[in-house]
């Protein structure tokens, strides 16, 4: 590993000044400490039973790889261009127009050429060319292509975790090329020699073992579900009840475990508690499918798939109707995009439908899944909750568009009208990062370890830099978000690029301003701070 | 100071020359940048495309302005503040950090020759380096700062994870108990 010498002044200058020759053809991955993450510990390889276990480091300057590690790559290739038909298009047909080169936060924020998604890419294309095409073969270096040779495999571990999979990059290309698929596709064949990392390995196997990726059991998760509602009896006056594993049900809901665990979450967690209770809804909490979250996309299909089929599984099991999904990212990735082939049809489910409104949600008519804000948005679209708009008063609030929610399944109003409907201070930050458009928070994807923290900061600047404007031009003071990666990932961010700004989720929001019935006088946020006397001028933009 | 019977102010030619000497300095930064990151830092506009860029830009014309005029301390503070903490997270060593400070010198310095010569160059030049150095100086702490920030960052992550752990601790105890 390249570590960091302090330099004599006269060096100083001279030396270090320059940047490299920088022929990206040459492999390239200096793992210095802060921008890469940890492997995956042994623990976890054998409990996920994963190829070519063994305790390693990416700093180590052996990876241990097995000594056919070559031929497991090129032949694992060779499988996902046939199964992947979009794989071989997009590794075939980019005209290197440069379009979605500066479009990815790591380029923006790192400077290094090699995360221009069109130069990611490329690190895995130049090795399809050698291999996979007559040009390559036989002209080499000259057309583009490259052996495949240990350098280039850690250069590929090195960029492919620095993609957070967050697909910004494929809304410029003019060939739709979505770079996070060949990120998707670069991990799943670092995987086949067992090169994966710890931040996703760990909750994998944890979600495999428990339910969830924090590896809560279900009596701590009840446990943890009854301090919740202690919490809201105390700052409401309301008993309120949380069904678990309650068979037929008509609605099972799947969250994120960071939902009932980490911070800020909790808060959001508490929204969906009294929303819930204050329009009676006939629903279950599981034990069993206690994670919406899937860390198994970060690493292959095939776990994903293993991870996801629980939902279903617990589902039929419980014999519920259909099924309601907390605030998440990625979760909702796996879900819209790929649930019905990993594990559906869902055919014992019926088209959900909104017991409140009696609104058919028809858009969720083969998964059978609706997103909170989706059926919360119909609530608050027929009049069916009461709201004390002043109780988020003290916030100047504006919206994250987590990438996976926005641009994986285009959910960009829903959130926006509830914030809408529940604050009175709103403020979007500027056209160009946020809808399709937004810039990821740069810890997605598994790259949320602490130890990563520097490449983190360089991912989540531009998004950091529009927060910034609009907490320099309006004041504002809170970042919304509806994804539980950004909840644990932003803060962090925030503090390092605008230090006085939270970060909460839309049901947070909901949680303060709804005003249920038999409910005491609030005096205190959700948060437990105490509430801002309102001046009830609202100022939505 | 006189030069060729004129009478030249160090201040004015550092007025005259400000575009000048802020493109050059501006293209000394840029030249520790790869080549194709240079060309995207130096001609995008977007400030939320490029922030870098814009933070560059904005960043050394405001320290270029306090090294002729008497600006606000605090001013300068934040314009290194804003370059140095980007460049805090990107660079692997201190000195590249910083180093785009000692640049200004090497712009300044070319621009200077053309106009003074002799004894009346190296006063001027003195004079303004000393300015530089102390800029040097600060831009150390405010690195220093942001490194340290980074550090705590991390570590409130371990904390976070850890009082996660104990709180699911907690809850396991608490059930066992009933
Ligand atoms: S998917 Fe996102 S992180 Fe990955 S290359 Fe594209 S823009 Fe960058
Ligand atoms: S925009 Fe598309 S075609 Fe153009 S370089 Fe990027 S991936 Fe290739
Ligand atoms: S963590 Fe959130 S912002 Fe980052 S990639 Fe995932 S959805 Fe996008």
């Amino acid at each position: 590993m390249a570590e960091e010498k302090l330099k004599k002044p006269e060096e100083m200058f001279e030396v270090s000044l320059t940047p490299g020759t920088g022929d990206w053809m040459e492999p390239s991955a200096g793992f210095r400490k802060g921008t890469y993450c940890y492997g995956a510990p042994l623990k976890h390889q054998k409990y996920l039973d994963l190829p070519n276990q063994r305790e390693w480091q990416p700093s180590n300057e052996d990876w241990k790889l097995p000594p056919d590690w070559k031929e497991t790559i090129l032949e694992g290739m060779e499988r996902l261009i046939k199964r992947h038909r979009s794989f071989r298009l997009f590794l075939d047909i980019c005209v290197r127009c440069g379009a979605c080169a500066d479009k990815c936060h790591f380029f923006i924020g790192s400077g290094d050429p090699k995360n221009m998604p069109v130069l990611r890419a490329e690190l895995l294309r130049s090795v399809y060319r050698r291999y996979f095409t007559p040009e390559g073969r036989l002209f080499g270096k000259y057309a583009g292509a490259r052996d495949l040779t240990e350098d280039v495999l850690k250069e590929w571990f090195y960029y492919f975790f620095q993609c957070t999979e967050c697909r910004r990059c494929s809304v410029y290309c003019p060939y739709g090329i979505d770079t996070c698929e060949i990120t998707m596709m670069g991990r799943e064949l670092l995987n086949l020699v067992g090169c994966n990392i710890q931040w996703v390995v760990e909750p994998a196997s944890n979600c495999f073992r428990t339910g969830n990726h924090l590896g809560v059991p279900p009596h701590a998760f009840q446990e943890t579900l009854g301090f919740a509602l202690d919490e809201l009896k105390d700052l409401t006056g309301i008993a309120i009840e949380a069904p678990i594993n309650r068979k037929g049900a008509e609605i099972l809901f799947v969250a994120p475990s960071a939902d009932y665990f980490a911070n800020p979450h909790w808060f959001t967690f508490l929204g969906y508690l009294m929303l819930f209770h204050e329009i009676g809804l006939d629903y279950t909490w599981s034990t069993y499918a206690s994670e919406g979250g899937n860390f198994g996309l970060f690493h292959s299909m095939e776990l994903a798939k293993r991870l996801n089929a629980k939902i279903y599984a617990e589902a039929k099991r419980l014999k519920v109707k259909w099924v309601l999904g907390g605030e998440c990212g990625h979760m909702w990735r796996t879900l819209h995009q790929y649930m019905d082939t990993f594990n559906g049809p869902a055919d014992f489910l019926e088209e959900p439908r909104s017991p409140v409104t009696g609104t058919r949600f028809e858009n969720a008519q083969s998964t059978k899944m609706v997103h909170i804000t989706e059926f919360t948005a119909d609530l608050l679209y027929h009049n069916k909750l009461r709201l004390d708009k002043s109780r988020n008063d003290q916030w100047k609030i504006t919206f994250h568009d987590s990438c996976n929610p926005a641009r994986g399944m285009g959910l960009l109003e829903e959130p926006r009208y509830i914030i809408r409907q529940t604050c009175n201070h709103f403020y979007e930050m500027p056209e160009n990062t946020i809808r399709e458009r937004t810039f990821c928070c740069g810890s997605g994807a598994g790259l949320g370890a602490d130890e990563n923290i520097e490449m983190r900061l360089r991912g989540g600047l531009p998004r950091a830099n529009a927060v910034k404007y609009v907490k320099e031009r309006h004041g504002v003071n809170m970042l919304a978000c509806i994804c539980a990666i950004d909840k644990a990932a932003l803060p962090p961010l925030l503090e390092y690029w605008v230090p006085d700004v939270g970060v909460c989720g839309v049901h947070e929001l909901l949680g303060n301003a709804l005003v249920m019935e038999g409910e005491r006088e609030r005096t205190t946020n959700l948060r437990g701070e105490p509430l801002a006397a309102g001046d009830g001028e609202g100022d939505v933009r | 100071m006189c030069y060729n019977g004129r009478t030249v102010d160090i201040k004015d030619v550092l007025t005259r020359k400000r575009g000048t000497i802020l493109k050059r300095w501006f293209d000394l930064i840029l030249e520790t940048y790869p080549a194709d990151v240079a060309i995207f830092l130096r001609n995008e506009q977007d400030r939320f495309t490029n922030p870098v860029g814009h933070v560059l830009t904005e960043g050394t014309a405001l320290l270029y302005d306090g090294l002729i005029h008497d600006v606000d301390p605090e001013k300068i503070l934040s314009a290194l503040d804003g370059i140095i903490r980007i460049r805090a997270v990107q660079d692997s060593l201190p000195s590249q950090a910083v180093g785009f400070i000692f640049l200004l010198k090497k712009a300044v310095r070319e621009e200077l020759e053309k106009a003074f010569t002799g004894d009346a160059l190296l006063t001027t030049l003195s004079q303004l380096e000393s300015r530089i150095e102390m800029m040097s100086l600060l831009a150390f702490d405010v690195y220093t700062r942001c490194r340290e920030e980074v550090y705590n960052i991390r570590s409130g992550e371990i904390r976070m994870e850890r009082d996660m752990a104990m709180r699911l601790l907690k809850a396991m105890k608490q059930q066992d108990k009933e």
